[in-house]
């Protein structure tokens, strides 16, 4: 690292975050004044425009990339239009151990006074829950799934190449050819996408705008800065007076140009996983080999303003959320994530010199924000893969490896091109996408513990005694295990009727409601559509429900089969009073129940033929099922943090797990079930389909020992490799003995730095929740017995 | 079909040989090594352990228990443990049903240029079931390893080299009284069996365990690499560095460990003697990775 990058870094590293009222002020004031004076798509545009001309802007010392969403890197803001924070909710913040943000006294006192009079009854989340159907509410206060919109914007999308091709400018002349192009008389849309265009090209003036008073802060500071930073300064005013208006000629413009469009992207709305480049390693290739070919740039240079590019990212915090969501997923983290390698539009390999320059850069910095992956094909050289592994070796979690042919298949099941396929790949935790060109929508996780649970109590939660599922009969009339699982297929596609109806609701909010402008400007085919991206102007629009728990239900569905079906050991009303009852009295059964029944993640075709029916059944019950954009719904397989919120809802569980532990996460083995080792894990977590997911995940971790020298390095490379053969979709690992994560508990001021891959990302490690700690010291350490 | 008796196979293995590989350990040995770290699979038959960390003394199979009951742990015990911490060491296989096995993890063999290791225990004492299994494995294109001690009839070891694309061949002391005195057998056969087999035999990588105070010094590690130094079939030498997990094992079969509190040489040590090896012109690796 360079010592300006040195420092950059240690500023962001100590930054605290915190809570900004600045932009609630501005979004209240700017409501209040002109609510019902446009359209909704002109509205929101304008508001857009309005924050980012009075925001107070931040320019760094030593910054050669600028631009904070807040005043202040880690200064984060609120956006009380989507989900109000109460003076409760704000004081939590301030106090609490765990993802802690600051909250100045006066953000509460301008809540008090102008944010919360103004937004209460008019947030999207009050306006969504006042519509939302009881037996919805129900369900989802029993812990059945949650819902991402409940809080932030759909988001979770990537930018293509195209960014780097056209300017503002660009878009707006594609939008006045639009418009030009609307036929009043036979269109009886044309209004509304008028409306739209209107929006969109509102939302480019806003982001010129703001690289204009960009432009002019430079200049400014440059005036009585010394010599070389003055050169720096008016290098950036430069750049920000031609980017984004019109297409970046160079590195640093390339950088700038997609900053301020992420910028614009999370300060419009705070859609879920921010923004993410996509493929950054091809996206610059051209810039950095015209940069070097005359003599403009070098290879240090390069870097250099790649960490700044970097430390931008790990500046922004996640938006602060309240309620429920806050046990669910526990994170500073914003989700950010890039792609490396993978495949060029033509189906050669993607990888170059930058993918190897920003592995180096990645390895050095090891900062939680960007996170990082790299995309795996068949053509990936070893070399490249390998550079990758070493950089995983040092224990941060990343990058994360994804089987990049997989990617591709998965998408053209879903219909879309192979061109926009390959320039595709994944974002937030390991979901798959069109980049620039798709809204792909995480709907809510959903807990398929629960399913079996009301499968064995005729549809009433038990830990609420409330009916909340179907009535699909008493467990003792249950014949035989298919008796029992078609109870357990009644009632997942009950509560998924259930949860579908709820968010075809919200998506229709979000479409009327909270248009997406800027988001849309640089979505194909937004502008020719004159569609909001929230309302299917996108080119592919997929909505996923993300299942947990399916490591946990398969083991139960086994031991269910084997105690009850097979050998008739304990009837099966009996082994429901036993887990209604946590096992008490009965540890003798709970411990044959862990250590003697079949379990997914041996490669025991037993146990994993309950997972693979049980995917295929979830598969039947979800996928193609038609959202309100013109595209369909997923299945993803996918827990983030959510799997310890599952478990704590649920009661114990036929596999042995205590009440309220927490379940499996993504399609990992339950944790310390599988004792085969690490290919055995492997080949059961292949026997599902992946290519008919919109993403699974798998977590492994290994011992630091295990991965010493060449021959460690080639070991994980095979290991890699062969899953990828297998269709599997992506795998990450935690390279961190259990002793040191011991010592982290015991001595957290020590190894506040200590970052673990926890599902699709990686965080720090003393920031997780104690449960969530317990678990990732007890997954499987994959040493040689 | 002859049955085997085999007592783990051991998938994702590392250090038997190339790529990832599973290692069948086979039971029944000539040896009885002062340090083995698989002294379960001395005994030919079948046995009952306990593992006392995962013992949760539910009272059924304690010491006190069958005791009263006069007797030792049987099957019904094995299949009422609750925890699993009673096991049996050794399972009766067929050549197919083993192979099947094996054959669950293709994709890593052909992925990483590994395969299947016979180890043990000695498999050459079960000659007709692993020159069978051999022959399966080389049908489906499996690579496959041999790790013996030499302590076997010419010609069951010819016949089981002829199908194996590698051979592991133990050598642990020179000195024929000193090699009685650590193993309990004469060392001729295995040298004679070596020296014939090195002239069949392409590949084979000779792994010499280094144990602190047995074998370690300079008289007997220099009279081995003088004996190898000529053979034509060995691609390296591979030195092994004693480890402690033996001690555990004896302990838990209630057998007592000849070499209590034996500490592992060091890194240091082991490049030391490896030059002895590479001065002679044999590749030579510590821990078996190149």
């Amino acid at each position: 690292m360079s010592e300006r990058t040195e420092r950059l870094r240690r500023d962001s590293l100590a930054a605290t975050p915190c809570i900004t009222g600045e932009r609630a002020e501005i979004v209240t004031r700017f409501y209040r004044e002109n609510f019902g004076k446009f359209s909704m798509p002109v509205l929101r545009a304008k508001n857009f425009r309005a924050i980012v001309e009075q925001k107070e802007l931040w320019l760094g010392e030593d910054e050669l990339i600028v631009g904070e969403r807040g005043p202040r890197p880690k200064a984060v803001p609120t956006f009380p239009e989507l989900t109000c924070h109460s003076a409760e909710d704000l004081r939590i913040l301030d106090s609490r151990k765990l993802t802690q943000y600051r909250v100045e006294p006066s953000v509460i006192e301008l809540y008090q006074r102008e944010v919360i009079p103004y937004w209460t009854g008019r947030s999207m989340r009050e306006q969504m829950f006042a519509q939302l159907p009881q037996e919805w509410i129900d369900a989802y206060e029993a812990g059945c799934y949650t819902e991402f919109m409940e809080q932030r914007a759909p988001g979770h999308t990537v930018a293509d190449g195209k960014l780097y091709r056209k300017g503002m400018l660009d878009f707006q002349g594609d939008i006045a050819a639009a418009m030009a192009a609307l036929d009043f008389e036979r269109d009886p849309e044309a209004l509304d996408k008028r409306e739209e265009l209107q929006g969109m090209a509102i939302s480019c003036d806003a982001v010129m705008r703001w690289a204009q008073r960009y432009a002019e802060l430079a200049e400014s500071q440059a005036v009585v800065a010394d010599p070389a930073r003055r050169r720096e300064l008016l290098k950036i005013a430069d750049v920000c007076r031609r980017v984004p208006a019109q297409a970046p000629r160079d590195f640093q413009e390339a950088l700038q140009y997609y900053w301020f469009c992420h910028l614009s992207v999370i300060t419009e709305l705070n859609g879920w996983d921010a923004f993410s480049p996509g493929h950054l390693d091809q996206h610059l290739w051209p810039f950095y080999q015209r940069g070097l070919a005359d003599g403009s740039l070098t290879r240090e240079q390069a870097k250099e303003l790649l960490q700044c590019f970097f430390i931008k990212f790990n500046n922004h915090t996640a938006p602060a959320k309240q309620g429920v969501t806050a046990a669910e997923s526990g994170t500073l983290t914003d989700f950010a994530n890039l792609n490396l390698a993978g495949l060029l539009r033509d189906g050669s390999d993607g990888s170059n010199e930058l993918t190897h320059l920003l592995l180096e850069i990645i390895e050095e910095m090891h900062l939680l924000q960007p996170s990082s992956n790299m995309q795996i094909s068949r053509k990936t050289p070893d070399a490249v893969l390998k550079h990758g592994l070493k950089v995983i070796r040092r224990g941060y979690g990343f990058p994360s490896l994804f089987n990049a042919d997989s990617v591709v298949e998965e998408q053209l099941r879903q219909g879309k091109t192979l061109e926009d396929a390959r320039e595709g790949g994944c974002s937030g935790c390991v979901e798959v996408g069109a980049f620039g060109k798709e809204a792909y929508i995480l709907t809510g996780y959903f807990n398929l513990m629960k399913m079996l649970e009301l499968a064995l109590h005729d549809g009433v939660d038990p830990r609420t005694g409330r009916r909340i599922g179907a009535s699909t009969g008493d467990p003792a009339e249950f014949k035989s295990h298919d008796d029992l699982f078609a109870a357990f297929e009644a009632q997942t596609r009950h509560i998924l009727d259930i949860k579908i109806r709820g968010n075809q609701l919200i998506e229709r909010l979000y479409a009327t409601r909270m248009p997406h402008t800027f988001l849309s400007v640089i979505t194909d085919d937004c502008i020719s559509k004159g569609k909001d991206y929230n309302a299917g102007g996108a080119r592919y629009n997929n909505s996923f429900i993300q299942a947990v728990g399916i490591g946990s239900v398969t083991d139960s569905l086994s031991a269910l089969r084997s105690v009850v079906f097979d050998s008739g050991e304990l009837s099966l009303p009996r082994f429901i009073q036993v887990l209604d009852g946590d096992f008490q009295g009965m540890e003798l059964l709970r411990q044959r129940l862990l250590n003697k029944t079949h379990k997914y993640g041996n490669d025991d075709d037993y146990a994993d033929a309950q997972m693979t029916r049980t995917f295929a059944m979830l598969f039947a019950a979800i996928d193609g099922r038609p959202n309100t954009k013109g595209g369909a719904y997923r299945v993803e397989m996918l827990p983030t943090t959510c799997h310890v919120y599952f478990g704590e809802v649920c009661f114990a569980s036929a596999d042995g797990r205590h009440r309220g532990l927490p379940l499996s996460e993504g399609i990992s083995p339950v944790q310390g079930a599988d004792r085969q080792g690490p290919t055995a894990v492997l080949k059961s977590a292949s026997k599902m389909d992946h290519v008919k997911t919109g993403g699974t995940l798998l977590n492994m971790k290994f011992s630091p020992s295990l991965l010493e020298g060449e021959a460690g390095i080639n070991n994980l490379h095979s290991l890699v490799r062969s899953y990828f053969k297998l269709d599997g979709h992506h795998m990450q690992f935690n390279v961190v003995g259990a002793e040191k994560l011991r010592e982290a508990q015991a001595r957290p001021e020590q190894f506040r730095d200590l970052i673990v891959r926890v599902a699709g990302y990686s965080d720090y490690f003393c920031d997780l929740s104690p449960a969530l700690q317990e678990e990732i010291i007890q997954r499987t350490e994959h040493a040689e017995f | 079909m002859s049955k085997g008796s085999v007592f783990n196979i051991q998938r994702f293995s590392l250090q038997d040989g190339p790529g990832l590989r599973s290692t069948v350990f086979m039971k029944g040995c000539p040896l009885s090594c002062l340090w083995c770290h698989n002294p379960e699979s001395q005994a030919p038959e079948a046995a009952i352990v306990r593992m006392e960390n995962r013992c949760m003394a539910c009272g059924h199979c304690g010491e006190e228990e069958l005791a009263g009951r006069g007797r030792v742990p049987g099957d019904a015990d094995l299949e009422a443990c609750p925890t699993g911490a009673l096991q049996r060491v050794g399972e009766e296989l067929e050549p197919a049903a083993l192979v099947q096995r094996l054959l669950r993890d293709r994709v890593f063999f052909d992925q990483s240029g590994g395969g299947v290791t016979f180890s043990g225990g000695e498999p050459l004492l079960q000659a007709p079931f692993l020159t069978e299994t051999l022959g399966r494995l080389r049908a489906e294109d499996v690579h496959t390893a041999l790790d013996t001690c030499g302590f076997s009839p010419w010609e069951a070891l010819r016949e089981a080299a002829g199908l194996t694309s590698l051979v592991l061949y133990d050598l642990k002391l020179m000195d024929d009284a000193r090699h009685r005195a650590a193993t309990g057998q004469s060392n001729r056969i295995i040298l004679d069996n070596l020296k014939a087999l090195s002239g069949l035999h392409r590949n084979i990588w000779v792994r010499v365990p280094i144990i602190p105070g047995i074998n370690d010094d300079e008289t007997n590690l220099e009279a081995t690499a003088r004996f190898l130094a000529p053979l034509a079939g060995i691609r390296q030498v591979d030195l092994l560095p004693y480890h402690r997990t033996g001690e555990a094992k004896f302990a838990r079969m209630g057998r007592t460990y000849a070499l209590p509190g034996l500490q592992p040489p060091t890194t240091q040590r082991l490049e030391a003697l490896a030059a002895i090896f590479r001065a002679r012109g044999l590749t030579t690796t510590l821990g078996g990775h190149p």
